[in-house]
């Protein structure tokens, strides 16, 4: 039975895993950093900004990753800016397809968390404040422990999302079988070249992986995901 | 109840959508792209009442469309071995291909590439680190590539630095974009973007790139499928083939 262990499937369902790792971590530090910057601080342009960072939501991936090709190419203004200084390059890199899923699933992070800060009772941190807590002392020890559900919501949609991604993935990060090919790229190229056996066993494996996020997701936000 | 009419008269025009009498879908290679939309162009005003949908992929890719029922009329493959899989599935009546045009498979370069390229083997310079391969499996284009690769004993060496595309134009793209060095693509290609990319060397081949095209065995309009077959081995079509750098059949 050593057969269906070194099936190309698993390499392509670590990297999707790694991929969505990753991209769930980044989210995890900037959509609660900006979410609660745009939950707290007054500040003009704080409304064209909450649009900006929704518009991942909305726009086709198609269009995410043409800016992302654009911006992070060689030729881009990014790209060739961390190519000439620092000899980085992300395009066709796992690293590439881990900026464009996490681009993709930010608003699911942001929204989320945002809204959590929103609803954390102020009059909770004025009594820390009386008590003499520090402010960092307070986000972490009040304000961060009341929003954590809604934010932990938020982070499971958004690794699911990740997971999925496939239009941005494609066009920044090309399809390298054991490199930068995912599960839903290794199932669009084993449809296009009629390799159905391989298409169904990925199909299997993403649907199976899908249902368990879920069921994980339903077991560490109970009640709380069907609200968000 | 005059509004209702209006409504009702709303609904089956959006129903009926605008389905022409001689309205037929093409499954077309990615490189044929820019000359069928103009051979279209022709066809269209020589038959009134003729509408084309093109439908431009892969040749591997359309196969599988077509082999899962997809509504097609006509396809035009870029290599006979996807022409040879579609008689064979019983999708075309090999009675009903022709072949209509050839071409020749050439690597190129970004146009500002300093890069001195002249044969397959220059691939293994350091200096190469990506090469824009169509994927072997449903682009004809990359299996034309590979199978040079493997005549030169060089396809190990150079897949291990392959950026697999899912069409020719892809491979046109990331050429143009610089993000590879190098990249396989035809000569019909290399031609639509001279400023952005320029053409290494032709790829020695053992044989020939020639694009057949049929009606599919499950058209719903065979007599209009047929007359644009025809009409692409006419004057007028070869002609304007001609002029993307097609070769006569």
């Amino acid at each position: 039975m050593a057969d269906w262990m070194t099936d190309p499937a698993w390499t392509a369902l670590g990297l999707s895993l790694r991929v969505a790792g990753c991209a769930t971590l980044l989210n995890l530090l900037l959509g609660v950093g900006v979410g609660l910057l745009l939950a707290r601080g007054r500040f003009p342009g704080r409304n064209l900004l909450d649009t900006l960072l929704t518009l991942p939501m909305v726009m086709p991936p198609t269009v995410l990753g043409y800016y992302l090709l654009t911006l992070l190419g060689r030729r881009g203004p990014l790209g060739g800016w961390l190519d000439q200084h620092f000899g980085i390059n992300l395009i066709f890199t796992w690293q590439g397809a881990v900026i464009a899923a996490a681009l993709v699933a930010f608003p699911l992070v942001y929204k989320p968390a945002r809204a959590a800060f929103e609803a954390v009772d102020g009059q909770l941190e004025q009594a820390g404040r009386v008590l003499g807590i520090s402010e960092i002392g307070i986000f972490f020890r009040i304000t961060l422990p009341l929003a954590w559900r809604g934010i932990l919501a938020g982070l499971l949609l958004a690794f699911a999302r990740a997971l999925g991604e496939f239009g941005a993935t494609l066009m920044v990060a090309g399809s390298i079988p054991g490199k930068t090919q995912t599960l839903s790229v290794a199932i669009y190229e084993a449809v296009q070249a009629g390799q159905d056996d391989s298409a169904n066993r990925l199909v299997l494996v993403t649907s199976l992986v899908c249902v368990l996020v879920l069921l994980l997701a339903g077991k560490l936000a109970p009640g709380r995901l069907a609200e968000r | 109840m005059k509004a209702r009419l209006i409504a009702l008269s709303l609904c089956s025009m959006l129903l009926a959508g605008h389905t022409l009498a001689g309205e037929i879908t093409v499954s077309a290679a990615a490189s044929l792209t820019n000359a069928f939309k103009e051979i279209a162009h022709g066809f269209e005003a020589q038959n009134p009442g003729s509408k084309i949908n093109f439908n431009f992929a892969a040749s591997g890719a359309l196969l599988q469309q077509i082999a899962k029922g997809a509504p097609v009329d006509v396809f035009a493959s870029a290599d006979q071995k996807t022409m040879d899989s579609a008689v064979k599935q019983k999708l075309v009546n090999s009675a009903d291909r022709k072949d209509f045009a050839r071409n020749a498979l050439v690597l190129i370069t970004p146009a500002d590439s300093k890069l001195k390229l002249q044969q397959l083997s220059d691939l293994q310079q350091a200096s190469i680190k990506h090469v824009a391969i169509g994927v072997p499996a449903s682009v004809p284009v990359g299996r034309y590539a590979k199978r040079a690769l493997e005549n030169a004993r060089l396809w190990p060496a150079v897949e291990a630095k392959a950026i697999n595309t899912q069409n020719v134009r892809q491979s046109l793209d990331y050429v143009a974009r610089g993000e590879v060095e190098a990249g396989f693509v035809y000569q019909t290609d290399a031609a639509i973007m001279p400023d952005k990319v320029k053409i290494a060397f032709s790829v020695p081949l053992d044989e020939v790139i020639s694009y057949p095209v049929a009606r599919t065995a499950a058209s719903s309009n065979a007599a209009e499928a047929q007359r644009f077959v025809n009409y692409l081995l006419s004057p007028a079509a070869q002609a304007v083939l001609g002029r993307y750098g097609f070769h006569k059949p």
